[in-house]
């Protein structure tokens, strides 16, 4: 039995230390994704900047609290989008590599496949939007001397439980249809985008998004990382959030995996495997 | 390792067929097509005992890679059990996994990594240590030059491909190696490179192989016992030199065409995609 958990953690480790591999190979190409999340981070935080030159810093406004506001969901939303993006592309990226039918005939679980996938994703995301940070700390002078870091840390984590769980229930679309399931995760991705809260309070939506945006983990995410990084609030305060967020991923994890069991059983069953198109 | 008194493969009554929608030519968009079934495999039974190689001989489309599916637990049978070393590849295929491996014609690798990246990955998913020098000796005496492991796999050539694939395979020492058409596009010279490895691999290792391959020189060259399948059926079971006698044939292909009146190469232009 101790023998079996050591091969899955090694399984675990396997499977992150491949993307770390492809990811070294497309080097080049993760220049130009860090280039393009730099890029789209700074032009929100000059859309922020353009704000009141465009009449928008009347009385009751709070320009500064508005540009943190959208900074914030800017590199927020980069990281967990990228995260989710990433384990939800864990049955693409063995598409693309002709590898699909390799990795299924190995001798691990597929909770394991999927853990070791969410590992790199977790990892990369966090050096990814470390580096985005860094350049919009730099440019736009952002204060953070209000914030509470430590608060702010037990959300990310606490909200990477729920993006996992998120991320394997969208990952099983390529396993579904091999043509249209890849599309069909960015399209999940715009929908958490708009819902999520992730440039605008909920309240502006109409009644049936803001219902969606009550879902999704991202709103609680958000602004809970809000409420440390602008206001302060410490590890106390986010209790009720983290709650919110763990108990959404105990309900996704199992229930990402249990789907994804039935679509793997239902590709085994379809000849889905092989096929790439 | 699994007892060598149960079966390496234990096949009964396994069918499976495929549900496909294949648009008529001329048919407007919007009509969907209605599904058509197209049986692979039609009540199949084999039994194949540990050790030596056993040749699944037959045209595109007679079954033989949904066979190998089914026993690398890659396809699920619609009727009739399978079973590998006793497991049963539906509802134990975990532990069917850890004793199988294969080696298929595509040699499923990351193209972009090398022969190093892939077997690390490889032996970390069985539970192995990819250790350097133990990779280095085993591509090395598969005819591999030293200086190729740390390559991108797509700079090797399609016969070192297949090498690295078949190393890759030794690394997690598999009980049952499964091997689909190894050697189908390769050259000439790759192809008798692979045939070699594969003649050492039956006189130096305790292991089962089921090698499927049209090439009927090629299962006169290496198997002991060569099964002929065509649409979905075994048509015949027997040591090469048997079917050959039996059939007063001289060759494997003659004897494919007693059986099915039509030549294997006549079988592949037919079927090859267009």
């Amino acid at each position: 039995m101790v023998g079996i958990r050591r091969n899955e953690l090694g399984a675990v480790l396997g499977f992150a230390q491949r993307q770390m591999y492809v990811y070294r190979r497309y080097w080049v190409w993760e220049v130009v994704w860090l280039f393009y999340s730099i890029v789209s981070v700074l032009s929100i935080g000059f859309l922020a900047s353009g704000l009141g030159k465009l009449g928008a810093g009347g009385a009751g406004f709070d320009l500064h609290r508005a540009q943190l506001y959208l900074l914030v969901g800017a590199l927020l939303w980069g990281y967990l989008s990228l995260v989710f993006m990433e384990a939800a592309y864990a049955i693409a990226w063995e598409r693309w590599g002709g590898t699909i039918e390799y990795t299924f005939m190995a001798p691990v679980r597929r909770m394991t496949h999927l853990m070791g996938i969410c590992l790199f994703a977790v990892v990369y995301g966090l050096v990814r939007t470390f580096i985005v940070l860094v350049v919009a700390v730099a440019i736009f002078d952002i204060d953070f001397s209000h914030a509470n870091i430590a608060g702010t840390l037990v959300v990310l984590a606490a909200a990477t439980v729920p993006l996992i769980g998120l991320a394997i229930l969208t990952s099983v679309l390529p396993l579904l249809s091999p043509q249209k399931g890849e599309q069909m995760s960015f399209a999940v991705q715009g929908f958490m985008l708009l819902v999520s809260g992730v440039y605008y309070p909920l309240t502006v939506l109409p009644a049936p998004l803001q219902v969606a945006g009550a879902a999704s983990p991202l709103t609680y995410a958000l602004a809970g990382m809000r409420r440390s990084l602008l206001e302060g609030a410490g590890v106390g305060e986010q209790v009720p959030t983290v709650g919110i967020l763990v108990g959404m991923g105990a309900v996704l994890i199992p229930l990402g995996i249990l789907v994804f069991s039935w679509a793997e059983r239902r590709a085994k069953r379809l000849g889905l495997l092989k096929r790439s198109g | 390792m699994p007892a060598r008194s149960v079966s390496a493969i234990q096949v009964c009554g396994v069918r499976k067929s495929f549900r496909r929608r294949e648009r008529d030519a001329g048919a407007p968009f919007w009509k969907i097509a209605a599904p058509k079934d197209k049986v692979a495999l039609h009540e199949l039974d084999l039994v194949v005992e540990p050790g030596g190689i056993t040749g699944i001989l037959g045209p595109n489309g007679s079954g033989k890679s949904t066979l190998i599916r089914i026993v690398g637990t890659l396809l699920t049978p619609d009727a009739g059990t399978a079973r590998v070393f006793g497991w049963n590849v539906v509802t134990q295929a975990l532990e069917v996994r850890r004793h199988v491996n294969r080696v298929s014609v595509e040699a499923a690798f990351f193209k972009e990594l090398s022969p190093w990246e892939n077997m690390v990955y490889a032996a970390r998913l069985y539970g192995y240590t990819g250790v350097r020098s133990r990779v280095v000796e085993i591509l090395e005496s598969l005819g591999l030059p030293g200086d190729a492991i740390d390559q991108p796999m797509k700079q090797l050539s399609r016969g070192q491909q297949q090498k690295v694939a078949i190393a890759r395979s030794f690394l997690t020492a598999p009980s049952l190696l499964l091997m689909d058409e190894p050697t189908t596009g390769l050259d000439p010279r790759s192809k008798k490179e692979v045939q070699t490895v594969l003649e050492r691999l039956r006189a130096e290792r305790e292991i089962t192989v089921l090698l499927c391959t049209h090439d009927m020189d090629e299962a006169a060259a290496l198997c002991e016992r060569v099964l002929m399948m065509d649409g979905g059926r075994v048509l015949a079971d027997g040591s090469p030199g048997e079917l050959c006698r039996e059939h007063g044939a001289s060759t494997l292909e003659d004897v494919f065409m007693d059986l099915t009146g039509k030549t294997l190469e006549a079988e592949e232009l037919e079927e090859a995609p267009t």
